[in-house]
């Protein structure tokens, strides 16, 4: 009796501390969910309560029919896979050149790229607007994409990094003994091993590019080139009393990053632990 | 020759995209907003952008909003950071044994880090609200508040609300680097640390600490500047108010660009905040280099 306990109970206490952990970070989405389910009339009265006595979607038809959210998911969804794919190319290539060679200036790449994740990005945002303005690259769609990838490339490069590092280096070799130029190594050999990284990377850097707010506001002002988070902003500070919609408009934001992550999340694992075995 | 030449800056190809478009992007527009820290800069005020030298930062000795932000700063990235260790470590090491539903599990603990940043601020600023959320009336049923108030309004309590959602986005990076790192220790050390008789708590402080020691400086080191630099919760939750009482540097550099459109002394601050995260970084890593020598 009291040895099976012995053996029970660590696994009860990890099970309940798990699901604490899930409680914890589902808690805030399944409110917001909530409130954005619950009709006007009681949304006050059972503010509280953890689910209401009736359901509505009155608040997703108003956001969709009221709203350009349409048009701003779109516009996101053109720049998040731009930059997605912009960001883990160019980050493929210098992630690989950090992994397979030495060369003269290679601490200074890297002592740059490290310097650009130091500062708050707020004390550019006057210079860049200057810089793209007279290119025809505010207002423009183009222009987030350009500057979403140059944020990114940074931390994606060190990422894509550590997936190189986990494929042996003699198979490139093997390759190039055969006659094969590196880069065609690099296409038909190392590229496919590493696809779950260039997956996870590139799903790195979509959703950082889909939350982006600063740029997108400051950079874009006309509603037909703003992405969703802008939207979104805008949206609550004009409806800033009607909870339903608002939650509901948050609730819309979040699907497409919510299944993009749920997809990618265990190769963003998988990557990491391949790449911290030659640390 | 030539094909000798080409083998020599064949590593120049693969970076030079990456490193041309960061230059143009981040690092030129990063010294020309350095160079507004010692120009009198007033956006849509055209008798300004006089060179005014180290004023700026004389001005900054005298004023209180900074010395406050400054605190902030410190308080807020010390606690948010600490929070998110503790609680990523813990969910990472509760993670890393085999249990049924394993992948389900570790999907749904990771969410909170898809939400965007802005979105996460929205979802906490609701939560404490009282009309709408439940925390205020949770909080003053566990004796922690005599009133279900909102502690967001509340100058001695505001900074804990975006510390709470900080918190809550930030557990999902720190647990998926350090499962990555604990799932890259060889089984086959525990198994010999057993065998020697090591329990699971001389395991967890001989075996596992030490070999996760240069995950947990990197990630520290990079999550601390970045959490610093971090605005956006606060902004969109207090916008570091009530007077300024939740004002960090960085929400304060927004503050003074974008409300006072004072760019040429918003600069200096950033400078200053840029400062201190290099020295911060350079500590950092020369403390490594030296407990990596000693080992």
């Amino acid at each position: 009796m009291n040895k099976t306990f012995a053996r029970v109970l660590p696994r009860v206490l990890h099970a309940l501390a798990l699901a604490a952990f899930v409680a914890f970070a589902l808690f805030p989405l399944f409110w917001l969910l909530k409130v954005s389910l619950t009709p006007d009339d009681l949304m006050y009265g059972e503010g509280v309560r953890l689910w209401p006595s009736r359901v509505t979607l009155d608040h997703y038809g108003a956001v969709l029919r009221h709203s350009q959210f349409p048009l701003f998911f779109r516009n996101s969804l053109i720049v998040s896979a731009a930059t997605g794919l912009l960001a883990t190319a160019a980050a493929s290539a210098a992630g690989y050149a950090f992994s397979r060679f030495r060369f003269r200036g290679k601490a200074w790449v890297v002592g740059v790229m490290l310097i650009s994740q130091m500062f708050p990005l707020i004390i550019i945002v006057a210079p860049i607007f200057r810089l793209l303005a007279p290119l025809g690259l505010t207002n423009s769609l183009t222009g987030l994409v350009v500057v979403y990838t140059a944020f990114n490339t940074p931390f994606a490069a060190f990422l894509m990094q550590s997936f190189f590092e986990a494929i042996p280096k003699d198979l490139e070799e093997a390759a190039m003994m055969d006659g094969a130029t590196r880069f065609q190594a690099l296409r038909h050999v190392i590229l496919p091993l590493t696809l779950p990284g260039l997956a996870a990377t590139g799903g790195f850097v979509f959703t950082a590019a889909w939350s982006e707010l600063l740029f997108s506001l400051m950079l874009n002002s006309s509603a037909a080139v703003s992405t969703f988070p802008a939207g979104l902003l805008g949206f609550v500070s004009k409806f800033s009393v009607d909870f339903g919609q608002m939650m509901a408009a948050g609730v819309l934001a979040l699907l497409p990053v919510g299944a993009f992550f749920l997809l990618i999340q265990r190769y963003l694992v998988q990557g990491l632990t391949a790449g911290a075995v030659k640390g | 020759m030539s094909r000798a030449l080409a083998l020599k800056l064949e590593p120049y190809f693969y970076t030079a995209p990456s490193l041309l478009l960061i230059a143009a992007i981040m690092l030129v527009p990063l010294v020309t907003g350095l160079s507004y820290a010692f120009h009198d800069l007033i956006l849509l005020d055209p008798l300004s952008g006089d060179f005014v030298g180290l004023d700026h930062f004389r001005e900054l000795l005298d004023d209180d909003g900074f010395w406050t932000a400054l605190r902030n700063t410190v308080v807020w990235t010390a606690v948010s950071v600490a929070l998110q260790f503790t609680f990523g470590l813990i969910l990472a090491l509760l993670l890393n044994r085999p249990f049924p539903g394993r992948g389900l599990v570790q999907a749904l603990v990771f969410l909170p880090w898809a939400v965007p940043g802005f979105l996460s601020g929205l979802t906490w600023a609701w939560l404490f609200n009282p009309v709408i959320g439940p925390l205020p009336h949770w909080l003053q049923g566990l004796g922690l508040l005599a009133t279900p108030q909102n502690i967001l309004s509340d100058p001695h309590l505001a900074l804990w609300g975006p510390i709470a959602a900080n918190v809550w986005w930030g557990i999902p990076f720190f647990a998926i680097t350090l499962l990555a790192a604990l799932q890259s220790i060889p089984k086959d050390i525990y198994e010999a640390a057993a065998m020697d008789g090591a329990g699971p708590l001389l395991r967890f402080r001989r075996v596992t600490l030490p070999l996760l020691a240069p995950t947990i400086a990197i990630t520290v080191m990079l999550r601390t500047v970045w959490v610093a630099n971090f605005a956006e919760l606060i902004v969109v939750m207090t916008k570091g108010g009530p007077a300024d009482a939740t004002q960090i540097l960085s929400s304060y550099i927004f503050t003074l660009a974008f409300q006072r459109l004072d760019f040429g002394y918003a600069s200096a601050v950033a400078a200053v905040l840029l400062l201190l995260l290099l020295a911060y970084a350079a500590a950092v890593m020369v403390l490594r280099h030296a407990m990596t020598e000693r080992a």
